[in-house]
């Protein structure tokens, strides 16, 4: 637990998983939680290299803006989730594809 | 804070600003909120001049001031970006300072009454804040931003009436044409780039003077960018956008494409002249020289009063690229900078002609007549008399006429290019594309001089209704006519014959940088050219009165008949009158093969492969039975065929399957490049 | 002692965000991510970062959770049982995956990382309030702007047509 390597191995296998769910999940609120396995990743590595790069807090700052970020994005991406469940009654991503044509 | 970064720093933000106000909230300010733009632009007008009168009372030719910031930085480069000012930028900045409040005070009346005035207003500002960057970059990174910027503003502008499928078609010509030229800028850039580390134009020049990048390598790079200036300032192969971009509002083509936005490609050149081999020299002196004699002759036969103009603005462009090329550039500027303020007043005069067209033509309900055909126009003088005069002391100073501009910096132009002539011994096709090119401009300008404003009027009720424009579209006229008389350009030196004077004095020619002393030094330039100016000055004289006199005889005496001569040259007229079919022959080289490409596996779709192979099977049965000794050749084209209409289908349908609209297979391939990557790193 | 509740914590993470990437049921799949939200919680614990654990409960938690759970059930019919859902291209998108992921580990693994060493601070939010209120003034700021902005916009976007 005092090992830089362990804190990015969990990262890296959240942001796998996370890009797992954001490939495979047809279900555009479960493509959301893999986008937030993914934000949370990136911060967990942040926090481990603020810590083990001296206790540097910007590293902090930086998840803080992440963690802003997120909920913003979650906020509006619900939104639209919810317009097009409003328009195609289903809020399975391969089904919104109109602009295919 | 230096107040030179101040000021620029307003000059170049203040019409952004103006744009994002005008995009927002122009609609609901009081008078579409054109006071907006038009405060911005005179504001900058006023700082240009500060900076001008600074720049006389300082009379430093090396005056040189550079401001830049970085903009990026990473381990292996740094990106910069920032301002150059010096004599070059500040002249620059008021010449588009001027033409562009022109512009704006000239649209308050032409554009009155358009459902999207705001609007128009504030791609005018979106446009001078580009063409202020590119004025200003003192990188090429920066520059090249601006140049898309430019060329975006352009579009909007082009496009601004979009409800007819022509104009919009017009806008997206000229779009892509530029795109042409501006893949052959960007390889430029980048060769610089990688062989030298930095955009800015001050470690280039010093990257070149140290021989980081050489030979064949340099010529590319001088010709790259070279081709950013074909595309933007419409040089042959790339000049068909400028002619269909009259299409746009009348202001938009005085300020845009005659007076600045097509000047920006000389301009580049100008700047980075010091690098540029003997190679790409000569190549952009035969392009140059080519445009120039090649869009007179197509300006002698138009009847369009705006088209006259645009291939007229052709022929200049390619009269100051042939001398960048000859390497007496600063002529070049010199011709930007006068004929920036003439043609920009002939299209306001243009403008306001049409604009009492428009009008006459109104109140007859005329809606068919066409209000920009000079052949509809005659004798106009005696109503519009302010606009006569303005667009003739243009047309004088565009024909090279002493005591006008045009004067000065032609005699300049034609002086380097025989000086080129002397040094070498050779390239005397240039001299017939310069003195040519002359000739022609004088004939061309007159005819349409004599044909809009003397004669008889070819249409008498419409001459009853018009009528001199407003004041608004006056002073415009008024302003940039007085500005065409050699004076401004000369003081304190007051002999019409000689450009010596403030400019030449304060503008001063860059030493090229190529190693190895291929290219003739700036003494040696100047040394040619002075013996070259009296010759280049008694000829270009002796041929702009040719022109006009024969202009004279065939529209105002009407001793020579124009329809007779047309007649006898046929041939010639008709490639003229045709624009050399370049249009018609893009159409058939480019174009139709693609449209014949796609017919061609259409056919083989339907007519072989569905025909033979669906439909044929039972008659494929009935044949073998009949005619076994043929049924090889038959099974054979089957086979062929077959295979060939399948593969067509095949591939078509595999590649139909990336594009599945399907967002999750998009990520899942970005994915996979990445791992390709990491694999490929790895390896 | 510690060691064990650290490798409890590892071990609840990896576990949960399997069962987020793969269960069939959704609001199963919402309440593993609470967990995987708590252990992650747990480590910047370890991670001397008090501050950022009291937010990832408050907003990943309390917030973002809530309103994906909200989201679920606005758009799903709750009257039928099931609420799951279906994975498409499983198989390659797991290749495409586990390569990355064996590609990271491997990056992790070649890295020279740069380590130095530092005492723990009693706290950081006193740090982390100073940072925010002199040199991250203007992202502070931005920010902020983008949560209003966020918050219109979904307002807006939600918002049924009349």
């Amino acid at each position: 637990m005092d090992n830089l390597q362990v804190y990015l191995i969990i990262a890296a296998l959240l942001f796998s998983l996370g890009l797992f769910a954001v490939i495979t999940r047809r279900n555009a609120i479960a493509v959301l939680m893999g986008v937030e396995l993914i934000l949370n990743a990136a911060n967990l590595n942040l926090i481990a290299f603020a810590r083990f790069g001296g206790m540097n807090i910007t590293g902090h700052i930086f998840a803080l803006f992440v963690i802003v970020l997120a909920a913003a994005e979650v906020a509006v991406a619900l939104a639209i989730i919810l317009n097009i469940y409003q328009n195609f009654n289903s809020i399975n991503v391969d089904e919104a594809q109109q602009l295919k044509q | 804070m230096n107040i030179f970064l101040q000021y620029t720093l307003l000059i170049y933000f203040l019409p952004l600003i103006a744009f994002g106000i005008q995009i927002f909230v122009g609609k609901r300010l009081p008078r579409q909120g054109d006071w907006v733009s038009i405060g911005a632009v005179l504001t900058t007008l006023i700082l240009s001049l500060a900076l001008f009168a600074g720049m006389l009372l300082n009379y430093n030719p090396h005056f040189e001031q550079n401001f830049s910031f970085t903009w990026l930085e990473t381990a292996n480069f740094k990106i910069t970006m920032g301002f150059l000012i010096d004599n070059i930028t500040i002249i620059m900045l008021l010449v588009v300072a001027i033409v562009s409040s022109a512009s704006h005070i000239f649209s308050l009346k032409y554009m009155a009454g358009d459902p999207r005035y705001s609007r128009f207003y504030a791609y005018l500002s979106l446009f001078t804040f580009s063409m202020n960057g590119i004025v200003l970059a003192n990188s090429l990174m920066l520059l090249y931003m601006s140049w898309e910027l430019v060329g975006l503003s352009s579009y909007l502008l082009i496009g601004f009436w979009f409800e007819k499928d022509s104009v919009a078609n017009a806008g997206k010509k000229a779009f892509l044409t530029n795109r042409v030229g501006d893949i052959g800028f960007f390889i430029g850039i980048m060769l610089l780039f990688t062989a030298i580390g930095s955009f800015s134009y001050s470690d280039i020049f010093a990257g070149v003077a140290d021989g980081r990048i050489t030979g064949t390598l340099l010529t590319l790079a001088g010709i790259g960018l070279f081709m950013g200036a074909v595309g933007k300032s419409a040089q042959f192969p790339l000049h068909i956008w400028l002619p269909d971009a009259m299409e746009g509002p009348t202001p938009v083509s005085a300020l845009i494409h005659a007076a600045t936005m097509v000047a920006a490609g000389v301009f580049m050149m100008v700047r980075v002249f010091p690098i540029l081999t003997p190679d790409a020299q000569i190549l952009i002196a035969y392009i140059g020289g080519f445009t120039a004699l090649f869009a007179a002759t197509i300006a002698i036969t138009r009847t369009d009063i705006k088209q006259v103009l645009a291939y007229s603005t052709l022929s200049q462009l390619g009269y100051m690229i042939m001398v960048v090329g000859t390497g007496a550039y600063i002529a070049a500027f010199f011709h930007l900078v006068i004929h920036a303020m003439f043609k920009a007043n002939l299209f306001y005069g243009a403008g306001s002609v049409i604009h009492g067209m428009h009008h006459a033509l109104h109140d007859l309900k005329d809606h068919k007549t066409d209000p920009q055909d000079m052949r509809n126009m005659g004798g106009l003088k005696a109503k519009m008399p302010i606009t006569f005069w303005a667009m003739l002391i243009s047309s004088l100073a565009i024909s090279g006429i002493p005591f006008f501009s045009g004067f000065l910096s032609k005699d300049a132009i034609l002086a380097g290019t025989l000086a080129l002539v002397e040094r070498t011994h050779s390239h005397h096709l240039l001299l017939i594309f310069g003195f040519g090119a002359a000739l022609l401009t004088a004939f061309y300008m007159f005819r349409m001089i004599f044909i809009t404003f003397y004669n008889q009027p070819s249409r008498p009720q419409i001459f009853a209704r018009m009528k001199e424009s407003p004041r608004a579209m006056l002073i415009p006229l008024i302003v940039l006519s007085v500005l065409s008389v050699y004076i401004f350009y000369t003081l304190p030196n007051i002999n019409p014959l000689s450009d010596k004077g403030w400019f030449t004095h304060l503008v001063e020619a860059k030493e090229s940088l190529v190693p190895g002393g291929i290219n003739p030094t700036v003494h040696d330039i100047e040394e040619s050219i002075h013996h070259s100016h009296t010759p280049a000055m008694i000829t270009s004289l002796i041929v702009a009165a040719m022109g006009l006199l024969l202009a004279w005889l065939m529209y105002f005496k009407k001793t020579l008949s124009a329809e007779v001569w047309a007649k006898r040259l046929k041939p010639l007229y008709n490639l003229s009158y045709n624009k050399y079919y370049i249009d018609e022959i893009y159409n058939k080289v480019l174009y139709r093969p693609f449209l014949k490409l796609a017919d061609w596996v259409a056919y083989l779709d339907w007519n072989v492969y569905d025909k033979y192979f669906i439909n044929g099977f039972g008659k494929v049965t009935v044949w073998l039975a009949k005619i076994v000794g043929i049924a090889d050749y038959e099974g054979l084209d089957q086979g062929v065929v077959d295979s060939f209409g399948r593969g067509t289908k095949r591939l078509g349908g595999s590649l139909k399957k990336l594009q599945t609209g399907k967002i999750q297979s998009y990520i899942l391939f970005a994915a996979l490049a990445v791992v390709i990557i990491l694999i490929l790193q790895v390896l | 002692m510690i060691n064990l509740v650290f490798w409890f914590f590892v071990i609840l993470i990896v576990l949960s965000a399997f069962s987020v990437v793969l269960n069939k049921n959704l609001i199963y799949a919402a309440i593993s991510l609470l967990l995987t939200f708590l252990g992650i919680a747990a480590l910047y614990v370890f991670l001397w970062a008090d501050f950022m654990a009291g937010t990832q409960v408050l907003i990943y938690i309390g917030g973002i959770l809530i309103l994906l759970l909200f989201g679920i059930m606005l758009t799903h019919k709750i009257t039928s049982v099931k609420i799951s859902h279906t994975s498409v291209q499983k198989g390659i998108g797991g290749a495409v995956v586990l390569v990355l992921f064996i590609g990271l580990l491997w990056m992790i693994k070649i890295t020279p990382w740069k380590m130095e060493s530092a005492m723990e601070p009693e706290q950081t939010v006193n740090t982390i309030g100073t940072l925010l209120m002199t040199d991250f003034l203007l992202p502070f700021e931005v920010a902020s702007v983008l949560l209003l902005g966020a918050l219109i916009g979904a307002a807006v976007l939600a918002r049924k047509e009349s």
